[in-house]
């Protein structure tokens, strides 16, 4: 068990305003940690920080990802180093094939890891059998990524494209959000599929629903941009049952 | 309009040449040619070139490479420089050498009977005499009036009645000169009621010092018949451009123009459409990519003269480092010209803060049953679809260049011709990546 990710003390604003006050949380190879917590109070800001968004300002703390410091690297050169982020809300590019877009964004990464890029027909062998793995209509592989896309369509392709790139650490940020009970059984199925021994997820979530098919090692609560409450799947349900003012009136700390 | 004595200098060495060229006499040429030539001369002369004074040229001037003294003979002495024919593409091609036909290079062999690609001089003279200059208006654009000054031959397209072209017919213009250089291709296509055909023009110029091409293309679109025009404009960066694309429609015609812009110093294409008849449909495209200190113009009109039209347009552009972009697109709707659709959308990405766009919609609207609208939007590659770009491990560069393509995309799939298709993507690919 080796650490993957490190925050330490993380304080982050946008605009100046503080909304990240104090993350502390250590993910390790292999484990998957589900981050619960009320609307606004920075589950997604932490994931953009991760991925590199250039709106937010670090203000203290530092991020380790696989011992190397995080926050020196570009948003692209996070992402060849094996980070991914499901994006709550993906971004429709018309105009850009999927094909052209998977190929461009597989090879970039294997060309990292020092592998030979992938050939139109072996991309096309790989799309599909991924495709297959999260149910997701091979029709849409022949269209502008995201464009016209439903809600449900959307998230899937995330899915897809983590399976594609298969990071060491994925952040999926309310994937299950919008999906039908179908869509959240094929996504857990293929967010199940990914999960091994060297690869690490953290999934953000406000539906103990989703952790039902995804069995999570920690469920951590975040409340006003801090980590206050941490514990196994069973914190899931008493969240579940409780709601959060069970939070704030308990254990959040000044 | 009142001119300082250089810029007269400047016509008077064109007269000057023209003087020396066809003062003489008729050469056992058509009379009519020898007499178009004079009449164009005699307002080339009264007009003299646009000055920035001319709302119309606001923005764009060529007085730096007018002022260069430019050779106006054609060079046919020179050997042609070897013509790019784009791979894949089985096409009619006609390859016209300094204007002049060139049946070596050209590829004529399937043309189906009736059809006629040839030099002007070798065309039938009554076509010739029917249609030459009716379209492109040299009485009012000094450029069109100095190309039609020199014209002795060019290029000649004729698909009769009810002829329907299966091949495009691809027109090479090649060009050569070593000293700076004045070349002035001339091209006139009649499509017969019914007539459909695909046209891809190029130039493939060979010129060593700076030089301007002045072009002139006339159309003639006969009632029923389809004529789709795809030009390809990429000369080197020394070469300034000025076209002129004029075509006239009649009932029930198809005209579309798909233009790309790759290349040049200065570039500005002057299109006037008139559907003169009902249910006429007119599509103007363009493309442009400009960077350096490149500049392009593309200045449309189209002249609703009768009802029941539809027209659209839609052109883009991608500038870079100290590029500028100018669009003009007026749309004309005559008292008459009742129920007319017009659409026109005019989208620049300006991807450095030196680099400069003017758009300018014109709608002049006479009639009260018309519907028209325009946009026009110019600004920067959208931030969220980079990051999340870049998310997947794209570096900036692959981002960009992925989202230029695909905001071309648009407009190169417009082509139905998949040979050049390809041959546009690889070059816009090739110029993005740079
Ligand atoms: N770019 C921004 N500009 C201004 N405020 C922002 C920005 N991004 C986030 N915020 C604010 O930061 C706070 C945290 O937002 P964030 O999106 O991280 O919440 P969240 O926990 O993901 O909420 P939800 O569950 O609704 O997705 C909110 O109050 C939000 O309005
Ligand atoms: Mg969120």
């Amino acid at each position: 068990m080796t650490p993957i990710l490190q925050i330490n003390s993380l304080k982050a604003s946008v605009n100046g305003m503080p909304i990240l006050k104090g993350v502390d949380l250590t993910v390790n190879t292999g484990e998957l940690h589900a981050i619960m917590g009320p609307n606004g109070s920075g589950k997604s800001t932490l994931a953009a920080v991760l991925a590199g968004r250039e709106d937010y300002e670090v203000d203290a703390g530092s991020i380790l990802y696989q011992g190397a410091d995080l926050l020196e690297m570009e948003v692209d050169e996070r992402a060849r180093e094996g980070l991914f982020l499901a994006f709550q809300y993906p971004v429709e590019l018309p105009g850009v094939s999927m094909m052209n877009f998977l190929k461009t964004a597989v090879n970039s990464v294997r060309e990292h890891r020092g592998l030979r890029p992938l050939g139109a027909a072996a991309l096309l062998r790989l799309a599909r059998e991924k495709a297959a793995l999260i149910h997701l209509d091979s029709r849409l592989k022949k269209r502008s990524v995201n464009e016209g896309f439903s809600g449900g369509e959307k998230k899937r392709n995330e899915i897809f494209q983590l399976a594609m790139l298969e990071p060491r650490l994925a952040i999926l940020d309310e994937t299950d959000s919008g999906l039908d009970i179908d869509a959240l059984r094929n996504v857990a199925d293929g967010v199940n599929g990914l999960r091994t021994n060297d690869r690490a997820f953290v999934v953000i979530t406000h539906y103990q629903r989703l952790l039902d098919y995804i069995i999570p090692d920690f469920v951590h609560v975040m409340y006003d941009g801090c980590i206050v409450m941490s514990g196994g799947k069973e914190l899931a349900l008493e969240l579940e049952a409780r709601g959060y003012d069970w939070i704030s009136e308990n254990g959040v700390p000044a | 309009m009142a001119r300082g004595t250089r810029q007269d200098d400047v016509e008077a060495r064109f007269i000057e040449a023209h003087h020396r060229l066809f003062g003489p006499g008729l050469n056992g040429e058509p009379g009519f040619l020898h007499n178009l030539r004079q009449k164009a001369i005699g307002r080339f002369g009264s007009m003299g070139f646009p000055s920035k004074k001319d709302e119309a040229w606001k923005y764009t001037s060529l007085r730096g490479i007018l002022r260069t003294p430019l050779a106006v003979a054609p060079d046919c002495t020179a050997p042609p420089p070897s013509v790019r024919a784009i791979h894949g593409l089985d096409a009619h091609i006609g390859v016209f050498v300094n204007g002049r036909l060139h049946a070596g290079l050209s590829v004529l062999a399937s043309l189906p009977a009736g059809v006629t690609i040839a030099g002007l001089g070798d065309a039938p003279p009554a076509l010739v005499a029917a249609h030459l200059a009716r379209q492109a208006d040299f009485r009012g654009h000094a450029f069109v009036a100095l190309n039609t000054a020199f014209l002795s031959d060019g290029a000649f397209v004729h698909v009769p009645d009810g002829t329907v072209l299966d091949k495009p017919v691809h027109l090479i213009h090649v060009i050569s000169g070593r000293a700076p250089t004045l070349a002035q291709p001339r091209t006139l296509v009649i499509a017969g009621t019914g007539a459909q055909v695909n046209l891809i023009d190029t130039i493939s110029a060979d010129l060593a010092a700076p030089s301007l091409v002045n072009s002139v293309t006339e159309v003639f679109v006969a009632a029923g018949a389809r004529v789709a025009r795809f030009e390809v404009q990429d000369p080197a960066a020394h070469v300034s451009l000025v076209t002129a694309l004029s075509a006239y429609q009649l009932q029930d015609s198809h005209f579309q123009n798909n233009s790309f812009t790759f290349g040049g110093q200065v570039v500005r294409n002057n299109i006037a459409m008139l559907p003169d008849a009902a249910g006429c449909e007119t599509l103007l495209h363009g493309l442009f990519i400009a960077r350096g200190r490149a500049h392009v113009d593309n200045h449309t009109l189209v002249d609703h003269a009768k009802p029941d039209c539809y027209s659209a347009e839609n052109y883009r552009g991608i500038l870079d480092d100290r590029a500028t972009g100018v669009f003009n697109g007026k749309v004309l709707v005559r008292q008459d010209a009742q129920r007319i659709n017009a659409y026109q959308s005019n989208k620049s990405i300006v991807l450095s803060n030196t680099a400069r766009m003017f758009a300018k919609p014109e709608l002049e609207i006479y009639a009260d049953d018309v519907k028209c609208s325009h946009g026009a939007t110019t600004g920067q590659l959208d931030a969220e679809a980079l990051f999340y770009l870049r998310a997947r491990g794209l570096t900036m560069p692959q981002a960009r260049t992925l989202m230029l393509q695909a905001f071309a995309r648009d407009i190169v799939d417009k082509v139905p011709i998949e040979p050049l298709r390809s041959v546009l993507d690889e070059r816009i690919a090739a110029i993005l990546a740079r």
